[in-house]
């Protein structure tokens, strides 16, 4: 039985209620889980239901959440921790650094990636972050810690079962120190500057620490090593599953969550067996004989004014892992598995030895880094700096230094010599990580050539297994990497009839997420049900479940570019490729792949770049009849703005080059076009920009469908709720639509299948359009699967990925019921979650350019029902009496809101506004307004930031103005200022009109309404 | 991963070529020989110099890091004129040995393709089974550590590693470490309240002289812990048979299962022998450990003779320290034993 509901004590308790579960597992669903865990425990709630805790018992849980049980815990078995004490207060705070002495590190109980704490070294920054910290912690405590930076900070994974035997899986060591949040940290497993005494004092540590917890399952230990003695200290435990977790499952060939879910239900680990040998006992500790490096993907440029420097909470929005047989290897790896353009470490056009800077400038990078953390420590090598002095600043071992210097070394070689084709040369470089790609850029030839090249000389990577016992026992693993650090292939792919390779989705990022790995997932189930003997799967993404080795057929944890994929399709003599399940990453390769002679099975490629170039669908769109918002492509300013004026702005720009910030925006005048053009980007015959129309109040729609030889089936038509101008993956969506004509969804219909039929599309496809004045518009075709297509696949019933593997193998499809989406009974909401919190200074006021990292959905018999449980499930609080503050830009936005206004006056709602916006609504008639001052006016109460402080505002509708949007000329410093305030308070902001609509909808539905709770199964009732 | 210094000075390693299989060697280089623990013994070193004959892995750290490092590996190799190799694809040799089991090997540099004529000859020399390697290993002095006021344990040196004196000093004994041939009559010169056999190189039944002194040891009932070739040792002096494995355990992650509480530990693990079960079945011993995948027998205990003994290495160095609580238990045996045999006296 499956619940698509919030995991709030509420909604659990009610499916308790329901299902009389025996016992609950608290330790696989992140900190969410085991913190609704904790509150049913302690409310009284699973005794009431007599059920049982599986795994970690509550009391552990709390040793290990609770500060000072943790430190109690911790001295009682020998493991030492840092001078520390719980505050309440800020002044309380303010006493305890005293006592410790900056800078000290608050921490706050209960919370996820470090939210709300931080380092502070003097009192004004701790009365900040105790303010932030106290307001969000569950139990409105902090903790003021001696903070050391500079520490080596390591992690051990332990399982434990219930009679007391426990093994350490895997340990890893922090690249960046204690200094950044190991989320943000650049990892590498197994630690590589400890020695024996230090591994083994550590390990023992995390056994004592682990057994006084009464963990039983898994757990996480981190330690503070000091580089320079034997001093250590235990920082922290998580007694649950955790993005260590999944990371050392994948580093070692261990399935943790897997065995931590056996050690729950009481097996012991000697009883368990190796899923990996499947002869061996699951008692034992894997031996690597390799090295894998984590690299996390950070997403700053998606956002404006977001700090980036990295520190003691977590920022970034998804990681890579790499493997190799020496760490420059398996680094270069890494770096490229990001996909954020770099080809390494080094030979990335911006990264040029002329580009170094002032001294002062590298230092301060050195000392404070942000996500360019590399790049800075090759702009020190290059500098000169000696090792020690980055080691000083950075607080980086010298030995990870050291190696880093090696591939600016090798860079040197190839810089001083253009006599360099040869085999020795090429080959030291490949065994450094060296891609074609950046051996080619100091050749001077083509990737092409360079491959060739590579391959004339025999210089090729061998497959190696992953086995957890570095090849001492015989072990049947189809779990690979690729190396140029061995001489000999672990396994010969002996071919087993037909075979295809499915390309995943790398790293989660804004834009990509789980949603793509789930079609990954599908994909290899759909093919090998299909037909298909063999599926082999490419990803490099340590927290997906298509990176589980029993997924496949053969796992290649491996990059996912040309070079490698290549690499792979050769050594698995493979009968083709599917690009289309892997989001943006995969697809990117299919005209290349398909240029170097690769079988790229469903779609053609060419049919997938006349739905990619936009002028090839354009043209299309025209022979089909069907409009699209007019644009054209520019290599001029002068030729821009004559455009944008003839169109009527305001316009959408998409450079082809952007130099800082995003590469999408919505424009709104011709100066604005000049600076937007001028600063941030680049406009010349080689970097055209494309401009089209930005059409203002239009609704937005999408359809997911597959297309295959004899018929195209249509998932569903969704419609967005907020308005066009929203990327799609920020805005709420709903199934069906709910204001759509008849007309308009047969002409959408309609649409679809002329563009489906005119691409022979054979597979996934997703095409948005906008709707403006009851007339329908196409942006866009995507010949791959969607962001929506789980979303979709869940509310109908019908995998569209399982249908889209039959279509791609040129097989009929099943006779599946047209409009089967408006046939269904109920409604589905998908909402966004957003990490402002966490992204500190970062604007929240959505745009063009996506900056969700995650959704959530609910299905509800109405609108309102899947809304409202939608909301909770991200994190809105729905307070059904309180107060609101209004801050509205714009006249004609403050019209538009007047009934909505009016509505949460007449449910009495208390209301807040600024000046102007007050004068506005009780011009308007509406009383009892309470004026309130701006932030920038701290002199005058009651002030807003006093107000957001005392948590007297409940929440926050703040729309500015869209007909300048002074957001992109110059922004209302207030307004910011309240929304990233709103934002560290948790309190709900509002920023469209849309949002604030359905919000206050949703509360006056939630007075009188309780939304359902039914099983998924139970919504997906069809009417017919 | 970690501890390439202890296993290069562990004498266990004595006449073997050591391969690798972590690819990353030398990462914290090779620290000061003098650096003392508050026992006085070496803290990173398990004996005087580096044991095997020669080492083989796959990438070597050319620069080291670590606040104890003083020299690089190669370095320290160099000082002490043993052979290393790096570069080789030590994941494709472990594949071969796990095959064809432990084998005779040569380091050889060449031009050319290595004639295997040479490669015979120079195997032949020095055959590992048949070599007796306790002259090399064993010091052939009475050497005596900890307070002269502390009780007296003996250790029958049969190549011990540093480690095993720091436990028997940390438990609070004399150690008085004397020759492997020493005999029975010897050993009870000092006095001792218990006697440890070591670790050590080689087919146990090399050690004869050790053998007969081992049988006398069990006579007399006096407490004796072996440890690693001491196991093997004490279980051939009370009638059982050891036989060589096909590739031995080599390795930290080495679990083994007490069968007397079922609890599991990860142990340090170095041999290529062990015992045969079935010929234990007829002596005065028991299992006591065992291995939960091959089922071998990875510790013994006496009926009913304070006499206990390991395949594992409880002292770790390199390896976990889950089993440091063997020479607690021996304390206690020992202990208990001085306290009953009292009122004869």
């Amino acid at each position: 039985m499956v619940y698509l509901l919030p995991i709030t004590k509420e909604y659990v308790s009610k499916i308790l209620e329901i299902e009389r579960p025996d016992s609950i597992m608290l330790s696989f669903g992140g900190q969410t889980a085991l913190n609704c865990g904790t509150t049913l425990f302690k409310d009284g709630i699973l005794n009431k239901y007599g059920t049982k805790v599986l795994g970690t018992p509550i009391e552990g849980i709390e040793r290990t959440e609770d500060r000072q049980l943790f430190k109690e815990a911790m001295e009682k078995s020998n493991v030492p921790v840092l001078p520390s004490s719980p505050s309440y207060s800020v002044e309380d705070a303010i006493k305890v650094a005293k006592n410790i002495g900056y800078p000290v590190i608050v921490r706050v109980a209960y919370t996820l990636g470090g939210k709300g704490g931080g380092v502070a070294h003097n009192e004004y920054e701790l009365q900040e972050i105790v303010h932030r910290g106290i307001s969000l912690s569950m139990s409105k405590q902090v903790l003021i810690e001696k903070y050391v930076g500079h520490w080596k900070q390591i992690e051990y994974e332990v399982m434990r079962d219930h009679i007391g035997n426990n093994i350490i899986v895997c340990n890893m060591e922090n690249v960046l120190a204690m200094k950044v949040h190991t989320g943000d940290n650049i990892v590498v497993a197994p630690s590589q500057t400890l020695n024996n005494f230090e591994y083994h004092m550590l390990r023992s540590a995390a056994m004592r620490a682990t057994s006084e917890c009464g963990i039983i399952g898994e757990c996480n230990i981190q330690f503070g090593l000091d580089p320079t003695s034997e001093d250590y200290c235990a920082i922290e435990i998580n007694a649950r599953l955790s993005r260590s977790s999944a990371l050392a499952s994948k580093a070692t060939g261990y399935p943790l969550a897997y065995m931590a879910a056996k050690l729950g239900l009481g097996y012991t680990l000697d009883e368990l067996i190796n899923k990996v040998t499947k002869k061996t006992t699951a008692l034992f500790e894997p031996s690597l004989d390799y090295i894998v490096v984590k690299m996390p993907r950070w997403d700053f440029n998606k956002f404006e004014n977001v700090n980036t420097r990295l520190g003691t909470t977590m920022k970034s929005v998804g990681e890579v892992m790499a493997i190799g047989r020496t760490f420059e290897e398996a680094i270069q790896k890494a770096v490229r598995m990001c996909d954020t353009g770099k080809i390494g470490i080094v030979g990335n056009n911006s990264l040029d030895e002329k580009a170094i800077q002032e001294l002062e400038n590298i230092e301060y990078s050195l000392l404070n880094p942000n996500d360019n953390i590399l790049s800075d420590l090759v702009k020190a090598i290059y500098s000169g700096m000696t090792i020690e002095r980055i080691n000083e600043l950075s607080s980086i071992d010298p030995w990870f230094l050291n190696k880093i210097k090696n591939i600016v070394d090798m860079e040197k070689k190839f810089k001083k010599s253009s006599n360099n084709f040869q085999k020795h040369i090429i080959l030291e470089a490949k065994k450094l990580g060296f891609s074609d790609q950046q051996l080619a850029y100091y050749l001077n030839l083509d990737e092409d050539q360079m491959r060739h090249l590579r391959k004339t000389f025999g210089v090729q990577p061998v497959i190696k297994q992953i086995d957890t016992l570095a090849a001492e026992s015989p072990a049947q693993t189809n779990y690979l990497y690729l190396t140029y650090g061995g001489d000999y292939d672990d396994v010969k792919i002996k071919k087993k009839g037909k075979n295809a390779i499915v390309l995943g989705a790398g790293p989660y990022r804004i834009g990509s997420s789980v949603e793509f790995d789930w079609g990954t997932v599908n994909m290899v189930m759909g093919l090998k049900n299909n037909g298909i003997n063999e599926v082999s799967l490419i990803n490099c993404n340590p927290e997906t479940v298509s990176t589980d080795f029993d997924v496949s057929d053969r796992l290649y944890f491996e990059e996912i570019t040309l070079e490698r994929v290549m690499d792979i399709y050769e050594k698995e003599d493979s009968d083709g490729i599917i690009t289309c399940v892997g989001g943006q990453t995969a697809n990117n390769l299919t005209q290349r792949l398909a240029k170097n002679g690769v079988k790229i099975i469903g779609t053609s490629s060419s049919d997938v770049d006349k739905a990619e170039d936009r002028e090839k669908f354009g043209k299309l769109l025209d022979s089909l009849k069907i409009r699209q918002p007019p644009w054209r492509k520019f290599t001029n300013l002068a030729e821009a703005k004559t455009f944008s004026e003839s169109v009527q702005y305001p316009v959408l720009v998409r450079p082809s080059y952007v130099l800082s910030g995003a590469a999408m925006k919505v424009v709104w005048d011709d100066k604005q076009l000049e600076k937007f053009i001028e600063n941030a980007t680049m406009v010349s015959p080689d970097h055209p920009i494309v401009i089209s129309k930005f059409y203002q109040d239009a609704s937005e729609i999408e359809v997911d469908g597959v297309g295959s030889v004899d018929k195209i089936i249509v998932g569903s038509i969704i419609e967005h709720i907020d308005n066009a101008g929203i990327h799609s993956g920020d805005a709420m969506m709903c199934i069906p639509p709910w204001r759509l004509t008849r007309s308009i969804m047969d002409s959408i219909t309609d649409y679809s299948n002329k563009i489906v039929r005119a691409l022979n599309v054979l597979g996934p496809f997703n095409i948005q359009f906008l709707v403006k004045n009851e007339e329908v518009l196409v942006i866009e075709a995507n010949i791959r699967a969607s962001r929506s297509m789980p979303f979709v696949s869940k509310y109908v019933g019908v995998n569209l990925i399982d249908l889209a593997a039959r279509a791609m193998l040129k097989k009929p499809l099943p006779n599946i019921d047209e409009e089967l989406w408006l046939k269904t009974s109920g409604f589905a909401i998908k909402v966004p979650q957003f990490s402002f919190m966490q992204l500190e200074g970062a604007d929240i006021v959505l745009g063009v350019e996506m900056q969700s990292t995650g959704e959530v959905a609910c299905f509800g018999t109405s609108f309102y029902d899947a809304l409202s449980k939608s909301y909770i499930a991200a994190g809105y609080s729905l307070p059904l009496r309180g107060t609101s503050l209004i801050t509205i830009g714009g006249q004609k936005n403050k019209e538009k809101l007047l009934p909505v206004i009016s509505l949460m006056t007449s449910m009495d709602y208390k209301i807040m506004a600024t000046e102007h916006t007050a004068d506005f609504f009780e011009m308007k008639g509406i009383k009892d307004i309470q004026r309130i001052y701006k932030i920038n006016e701290p002199e005058r109460k009651p002030n807003i930031i006093d107000l957001l402080y005392q948590h007297k505002i409940d929440f926050i509708i703040n729309i500015p103005s869209t007909s300048t949007m002074e957001k992109y000329l110059n922004m209302l410093n207030d307004e910011y200022y309240i929304r990233r305030k709103a934002v560290e308070m948790g309190i709900p902001v509002m920023t469209t009109f849309e949002a604030a609509s359905s919000f206050i909808k949703t509360l006056q539905w939630l007075q009188t309404n309780s939304p359902t709770i039914e099983p998924l199964k139970k919504y997906l009732k069809l009417d017919y | 991963m970690v501890g390439y210094i202890e296993s290069l000075t562990d004498p266990s390693y004595s006449g073997q070529i050591l391969s690798l299989t972590y690819p990353l060697i030398g990462n914290y280089g090779v620290p000061d020989k003098n650096i003392i623990d508050e026992f006085g013994i070496p803290k990173y070193f398990e004996s005087e110099k580096i044991q095997p004959k020669g080492l083989v892995f796959h990438a070597l750290s050319s620069v080291a890091s670590h606040g104890s490092c003083v020299k690089t590996v190669d370095e320290w190799l160099y000082e002490e004129k043993i052979p290393g190799i790096y570069g080789i694809d030590t994941r494709e040799l472990t594949k071969i040995i796990r095959q064809k089991g432990v084998m005779m090997g040569v380091l050889t540099v060449s031009d050319k393709p290595i004639d295997k004529i040479d490669f015979r000859k120079i195997i032949n020399v020095e055959y590992y089974n048949t070599k007796n390697f306790m002259s090399a290993v064993s010091s052939n002095v009475v050497k005596i550590y900890g307070k002269t006021e502390n009780k007296v344990l003996v250790l029958l040196d049969t190549g011990t590693k540093y480690s095993i004196i720091r436990h028997l000093l940390r438990i609070g004994f004399k150690v008085v470490q004397v020759p492997w041939d020493s005999t029975y009559e010897k050993i009870l010169t000092y006095n001792p309240v218990g006697v440890i056999i070591s670790n050590g190189p080689g087919d146990p039944k090399m050690c004869k002289p050790t053998i007969e002194t081992a049988k006398k040891l069990i006579d007399i009932s006096i407490p004796t812990l072996g440890i690693c070739l001491g196991n093997q040792i004490l279980a051939l002096a009370g009638g059982a048979d050891t036989y060589k494995l096909k590739y031995g355990h080599r390795g930290q992650n080495k679990s083994c299962i007490n069968e007397e509480n079922s609890l599991s530990y990860i142990t340090s693990q170095n041999h290529g022998y062990g015992i045969d079960p079935l010929s234990l079945t007829s002596t005065d011993f028991q299992p006591w450990f065992y291995n939960p995948d091959d089922k071998t027998i990875e510790g013994i205990i006496h009926k009913d003779k304070p006499i206990i003994a390991v395949q594992f290495h409880p002292e770790a160095s390199p390896g976990p320290n889950d089993c440091n609580y063997i020479f607690d238990k021996f304390k206690e045996i020992v202990n208990l034993n001085m306290r009953e045999k009292l009122p004869n006296k």
